[in-house]
């Protein structure tokens, strides 16, 4: 039985592996009535996760349940009420998108005529004009209107903005916010925009070359991470101490100013750079961008 | 539908805090009275586009600043006390007196020159605020 208690996801070392890419022990965890935003370039295994999860790939090795059942045991019941959106997805393009809406109605019962409607105005596309004639953002939306109006427990969406133009991006989030109104119901969204994910995500996942970099409430996330510039007579040796730190993950100076980039900025890492003769100017909070930019060089989890 | 938190686009202040701004400056102005219920988190998230945790933070920071209580199972609401605007005032003031202090340690300042400036300026302000005051008092 599927309670609030079950998590959305719960993922422990899942591993997939290919010729020329592969994910690596991948843990997640996805708490039911929770947005997760899961960051990463191009090639990072995304989407590779996102397939694995709704069973469209097999994963070589590792558990996973989604909204308590197992992969891929649970497929059928999974399939019911999960719903996956990614771009390489087809609609038929000689078909109206209202014969597109009929067809999933026919096939789940839990179509929602009423929001299928509100969303059709939200997204201010014509239900019956063909799938032809769409650009690629009515397309995309066309698909979100088609997964979100059956209204999945979990949704599983594959750079759902990518592509669009700033309008048509607000429009998305907006809907997507909708969502998070049911607190039965969870989102594991991807995207390389961060800006995105800041906004909407509880929960912020840094993925890097198949690798889990972080995973981490984003409050917790976007307020233990600080840009500290200090000044201080500035020399090899000193800047070898500051690198060091195990706090830090980038430092780099231009004549006595020093700019580092810090996991945890509070009051004892300060009280060391005083210790070490610095001085310190400024400590601001880093936005996601930064962060993940930031981790990704320095290379390590935490 | 018109409880909503308007962000800004280029402030670099952190959203919890824009939150929690917005909701102070509707409990100053009247429109959250003391006692009254506020959104819960999930509506208020929903509504202004953010996420749940973001609006959870600012409602904690919010209750422990004193301006909100929140009763477990039941919701927040605005707190009953009546010295929030001194509180904040009294804030304010510290904070620009640390921003003070940080630059006159810059221009190497010793405190005793510190000091006198206070002084002489707290000197001249109410040299001038005293008569005006009396003129609105004739009024």
């Amino acid at each position: 039985m599927t309670t609030l208690e079950t998590p959305a996801l719960k993922v422990r070392g899942l591993q997939k592996n290919y010729a020329d890419f592969a994910l690596h022990n991948i843990d997640l965890d996805l708490p039911t009535g929770q947005i997760m935003g899961l960051v990463g370039a191009n090639g990072a295994g995304k989407s590779t996760i996102m397939r694995i999860l709704i069973g469209l790939i097999k994963a070589d090795q590792g558990s996973i349940e989604v909204r308590g059942y197992r992969v891929p045991d649970g497929q059928v019941a999974i399939k019911r009420e999960v719903g996956y959106v990614s771009d390489d997805m087809r609609l038929y393009k000689a078909q109206t998108l209202r014969w597109h809406m009929d067809f999933i109605k026919s096939i789940y019962p839990d179509w929602d005529e009423a929001y299928a409607g509100q969303l059709l105005k939200r997204f201010d596309l014509r239900a019956h004009q063909v799938l032809r004639g769409f650009s690629h953002g009515q397309r995309v939306k066309a698909l979100l209107l088609l997964i979100l109006a059956r209204r999945p427990k979990l949704l599983l969406l594959d750079e759902p903005t990518t592509g669009l133009d700033p309008v048509a991006r607000i429009e998305v989030l907006e809907a997507l916010a909708e969502v998070l109104r049911d607190e039965e119901r969870s989102v594991l969204f991807s995207s390389h925009n961060t800006m995105d994910v800041e906004q909407l995500s509880d929960t912020i996942t840094f993925l890097h070359q198949g690798r889990l970099v972080a995973s981490q409430d984003k409050e917790s996330f976007l307020s233990s991470w600080r840009r500290v510039v200090c000044q201080g007579q500035c020399h090899d040796a000193l800047l070898e101490r500051v690198r060091a730190m195990p706090e830090v993950a980038s430092a780099r100076n231009s004549g006595s100013i020093i700019e580092l980039k810090v996991r945890d900025g509070g009051d004892i890492f300060q009280s060391r750079l005083q210790q070490l003769g610095l001085t310190i100017t400024t400590v601001e909070p880093m936005n996601l961008e930064d962060i993940f930019v930031t981790s990704v060089r320095a290379g390590g989890s935490q | 539908m018109s409880d909503q938190i308007f962000f800004s686009s280029t402030d670099n202040t952190p959203m919890y805090s824009q939150i929690m701004e917005h909701v102070l400056a509707r409990v100053l102005i009247g429109d959250w009275r003391p006692g009254q219920a506020l959104p819960s988190i999930r509506e208020l998230a929903s509504a202004s586009r953010v996420s749940v945790i973001t609006v959870k933070r600012a409602y904690l920071e919010l209750e422990r600043t004193g301006v909100i209580v929140t009763r477990h199972g039941i919701g927040s609401f605005v707190a009953d006390t009546q010295d929030l605007p001194r509180q904040l005032a009294q804030e304010e003031f510290d904070t620009h007196l640390l921003g003070m202090l940080r630059a006159a340690n810059k221009l190497g300042m010793p405190a005793a020159a510190v000091t006198e400036v206070v002084h002489n300026s707290l000197a001249s302000e109410l040299t001038a605020a005293v008569p005006e005051k009396q003129a609105t008092k004739r009024k």
